[in-house]
């Protein structure tokens, strides 16, 4: 048996921050040519991992090898000089230089100035070998996200990087996208690049990877030789130590329409706008929104949540009209409101997490009367939906942003849920959770299905909103060409509509 | 060597802590030219303390000095908790002190006049205010220009009122007319300059502590400056926070001119304000924008630049080391206020 030497190996890697034992005694090796995958729950230490081998973290302890020599690697650059490149979850990019520019940023030609014909060249080389192909004179603001983390792979690839990290990066990326990545990752590989992907879909997982090492906790959980192989629950059981069961959705028994849109149609504003959208949730089912991502979802998420006023059409809300679209309003009306984006729209990361928690309804009288805020009733709210939903943080004053993502998306499931409300709009409600955090999302929403909420989900997971709804509507280019009933709907038909073939409703 | 690197939660001492840290760093470095003027330092440092807080008459005019920038610091806390970039308290200031000079040249009994002198300075303040805040809310213009830019723009209406209509025509000096007798302050020590404007000053800063930290519309600021989409999407009025905010900085602002009208200088003139209005920026920031901090800060400031006379007079340091001193202390602190955000580690000493 000849295993070609490791690429890249680290030796018992320990990290803390404070009492947290982010890495503990970690090893983990890449040979050339080989995609590993990196899993664990969230916070089970998988970007502080990573950070350390770049370089933005030193490690208390350990040490990293690059083909058998020790290195030390203290910043980006030293991991840029050792051939190590990442792509972040957060994209580090100039948004007003163009691709080749930010390309070029920080690598002067041979007289020292901007080797631009040099440029040009391995870029089309480049796109030519994996696929990656860019236009070099767009700047970034007009790129695309799915472009833009291409720009960061091609920019890792130009700066010769034999090893790629990526950390979660489909998590942005619409399933069409997501093909192409692939491709492009495996063309790498076959070239002799070792690569390391982040990723809490474990389909992608088998699909993708040669090999996986599981975290737990900080610590080396197991590592899985054969990926393909491996079914989704022993990969599940390996990182949450216990068995995750699908949550199993019992027939509904569907009552009157708690949010109908008529008609709506919006103009004015970037992205898609709605086309004369139509559609009727019922209490006690669950409506899912396909579509590719960008063809009008986000509109319709804020009509429904009161964002955005619409040119034409009519909506109403358990049987009242909604006449201003403002948040006050169709929250008052019964609407529990789950945001796509945690970090920027759903909460206030610098501030305390009981600020977040009560932000939609702090003028209401249950946590304010005559302009003064009630502090007593404002913790002891967030501490008990902190205890409900089992937040994991040191309290209800700690600083929301320090919350992992999980734990964030359970606090804005919390603050809505709290208020009983009639119907719940929600976007991407799983993006970047792990599977024990996801599982306990969609058995929340199933129990409120139960207890006659009409929920509606916005989602690019087919698999997901197959396992969830009862009904699936999908959306093209501001329209919805047509609805399901999930007994009738496949990934295949599904897949079908979302390219705007129409489907029978 | 040594790394920066991001932290996630900041102690709680820290606010105390990086203040001391700043104005400790500020003393060290002015030292230096201190010793560069030809002086001691610690003679001058000493001259400067005992003139400023050394007795109880110095304090009292300290304190004097502090309650203009007691307001100015809460103007631009508030306005800074919003991000609302309010670099406008001076100009606020002088509209303050011109409208309340206005009304107190009025004759009228005492109590109302005073009362009538706050609304309306408070009114000029918010007023001008208003003019960045609605560009930046209408237009989208930027506020640190517009506000900063109207401070020039009211101080030359100032001039052009003091030399024009207002101007003295018997000295010929540009000197507004003084209000009336019964308009001034009442004096609260015997002997001390100390007027009812510096306890209003002081009780002023748990007031706007209290809105800040207990009220719905400080919620609404605090959210809105902190994550403003965040903030709409929660269903707060963005452009309403901004403009009311806006409203709240320049009446503080507006109070510090009223104060210094009828506590200080009982009419206006081109040099009523010493820039307590940028002071105001230096004394929010050494506050970290907590209200009660302003006031510690604000006696700070005062404190230096009441020194620095004294110590002018005694050393032979030029006065100008006040200003020094505060522009060294705004640096100091936003070079602290890293540590807020980062940690320093050494890298490398582990192998
Ligand atoms: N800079 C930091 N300071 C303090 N604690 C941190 C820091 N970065 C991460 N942590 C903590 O370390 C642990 C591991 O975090 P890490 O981000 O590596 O997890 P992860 O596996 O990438 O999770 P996810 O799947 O959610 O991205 C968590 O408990 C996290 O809160
Ligand atoms: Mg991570």
């Amino acid at each position: 048996m000849s295993l070609p030497a490791p690429l890249i190996e680290m030796r018992g890697i320990t990290k803390h921050f404070g009492a947290v034992k982010a890495n503990e005694a970690v090893d983990l090796s890449v040979a050339p040519g080989e995609i590993l995958g990196l899993l664990g729950e969230n916070g089970a230490g998988k970007t502080t991992l990573m950070n350390v081998l770049f370089g933005a973290y030193a490690p208390d302890a350990g040490e990293i090898l690059i083909q058998g020599q020790k290195v030390r690697i203290t910043s980006s650059a030293d991991a840029l000089a050792a051939g190590i490149g990442m792509v972040h979850q957060h994209f580090h990019l100039a948004p007003r230089l163009t691709v080749l520019e930010n390309l070029l940023i920080g690598i002067p030609g041979k007289t020292g100035r901007i080797d631009r014909a040099g440029g040009l060249a391995r870029l089309a080389e480049i796109g030519r070998q994996h696929g990656l192909t860019l236009d070099p004179d767009l700047p970034v603001s007009a790129l695309s996200v799915g472009e833009q983390q291409r720009l960061e792979i091609v920019k890792a690839l130009f700066r010769g990087a034999r090893l790629l990290i990526l950390d979660e990066p489909t998590a942005v990326l619409a399933p069409s996208e997501v093909d192409g990545l692939f491709s492009a990752l495996r063309s790498m590989a076959a070239q002799g690049l070792g690569i390391i992907f982040i990723s809490h879909k474990l389909n992608e997982v088998r699909a993708l990877t040669h090999r996986c090492t599981v975290l737990r906790h900080g610590r080396v959980a197991g590592r899985v030789d054969d990926p393909a192989n491996t079914t989704s629950s022993e990969m599940a059981t390996l990182m949450c130590g216990h068995e995750i069961v699908p949550p199993a959705r019992g027939p509904s028994t569907p009552g009157a329409d708690v949010l109908t849109l008529d008609g709506i149609s919006t103009s004015k504003h970037s992205g898609t706008p709605l086309r004369d959208v139509s559609l009727a949730v019922r209490t006690g089912e669950i409506l899912g929104i396909a579509g590719v991502s960008g063809n009008g979802q986000r509109a319709l998420a804020e009509v429904i949540s009161g964002t955005r006023v619409p040119d034409a059409g009519q909506m109403t809300i358990a049987g009242q009209k909604v006449s201003r679209f403002s948040p006050r309003e169709v929250q008052a009306l019964g609407l529990g409101r789950i945001p796509e984006d945690r970090m920027t729209t759903g909460l206030v990361t610098n501030l305390p997490l009981a600020d977040s928690m009560v932000l939609p309804r702090i003028g209401t009288t249950a946590f304010s009367s005559k302009g003064l805020l009630k502090p007593d009733a404002i913790r002891a709210f967030a501490e008990a939906q902190i205890k409900a939903y089992d937040i994991r943080c040191p309290g209800p004053m700690t600083r929301a942003g320090a919350l992992s993502g999980g734990n964030l998306q359970k606090a804005l499931l919390a603050r809505e849920l709290a208020f009983d409300p009639k119907v719940l709009i929600v976007s991407q409600p799983t993006r970047g959770l792990d599977i024990g955090a996801a599982r306990f999302i969609h058995e929340k929403f199933l129990a409120m299905r139960a207890k006659g909420c009409g929920i509606v989900v916005i989602g690019e997971d087919l698999e997901e909103l197959l396992v969830l709804c009862d009904r699936i509507a999908v959306m093209y280019e501001g329209r919805i060409v047509g609805t399901l009933d999930s007994a009738d709907a496949t990934i295949a038909r599904l897949g079908l509509m979302m390219t705007g073939a129409e489907g029978h409703s | 060597m040594f790394r920066l690197e991001v932290r996630t939660s900041t102690p709680a001492w820290f606010n105390l802590a990086l203040p001391l840290l700043a104005i400790g760093a500020t003393l060290v470095l002015c030292s230096g030219l201190i010793a560069l003027a030809g002086a001691g330092v610690l003679e001058a440092y000493g001259v400067m303390f005992t003139a400023s807080l050394g007795d109880s008459y110095a304090i009292t005019e300290t304190m004097v000095r502090a309650a203009p920038m007691i307001f100015t610091g809460l103007a631009v806390a508030v306005a800074f908790r919003a991000k609302f970039w309010n670099i406008g308290a001076e100009g606020q200031l002088l509209a303050g002190a011109v409208a309340s000079c206005f009304v107190g040249a009025i004759p009228m009994p005492g109590p109302l006049a005073m009362v009538l002198m706050a609304m309306a300075g408070a009114a000029a303040g918010a007023a001008v205010a208003l003019v960045p805040a609605t560009l930046r809310v209408k237009f989208k213009v930027d506020d640190v220009v517009s506000s900063l830019l109207l401070n020039s723009v009211i101080y030359y209406a100032l001039m052009a009122l003091i030399e024009g209509p207002w101007k003295d025509s018997f000295s010929g000096y540009p000197i507004s007319p003084p209000i009336e007798d019964s308009a001034n302050f009442p004096v609260l020590l015997e002997g001390t300059r100390l007027h009812l404007g510096v306890v209003v000053a002081l009780l002023t800063a748990p007031l706007i502590w209290f809105l800040i930290v207990r009220t719905t519309l400080g919620f609404r600021i605090r959210v809105t400056g902190e994550n403003p989409e965040a903030a709409r999407y929660g269903g707060i009025n963005v452009e309403r926070v901004l403009i009311s905010t806006a409203l709240l900085s320049g009446t503080l602002a507006g109070l510090a001119g009223v104060g210094e009208v009828g506590g200080v200088h009982f009419q206006v003139m081109s040099d009523i304000s010493p820039g307590y209005g940028y002071s105001g920026i230096v004394v929010a920031m050494l506050a970290r924008l907590n209200p009660l901090g302003v006031v510690p800060a604000a006696i700070f400031l005062a404190a230096v630049m009441t020194g620095a006379e004294a110590m002018s007079r005694a050393t032979g340091v030029p006065a100008f080391l006040s200003d020094v001193i505060q522009g060294t202390a705004l640096l100091a602190m936003l070079v602290a206020l890293l540590f807020t955000a980062y940690r320093i580690r050494r890298v490398g000493a582990a192998r």
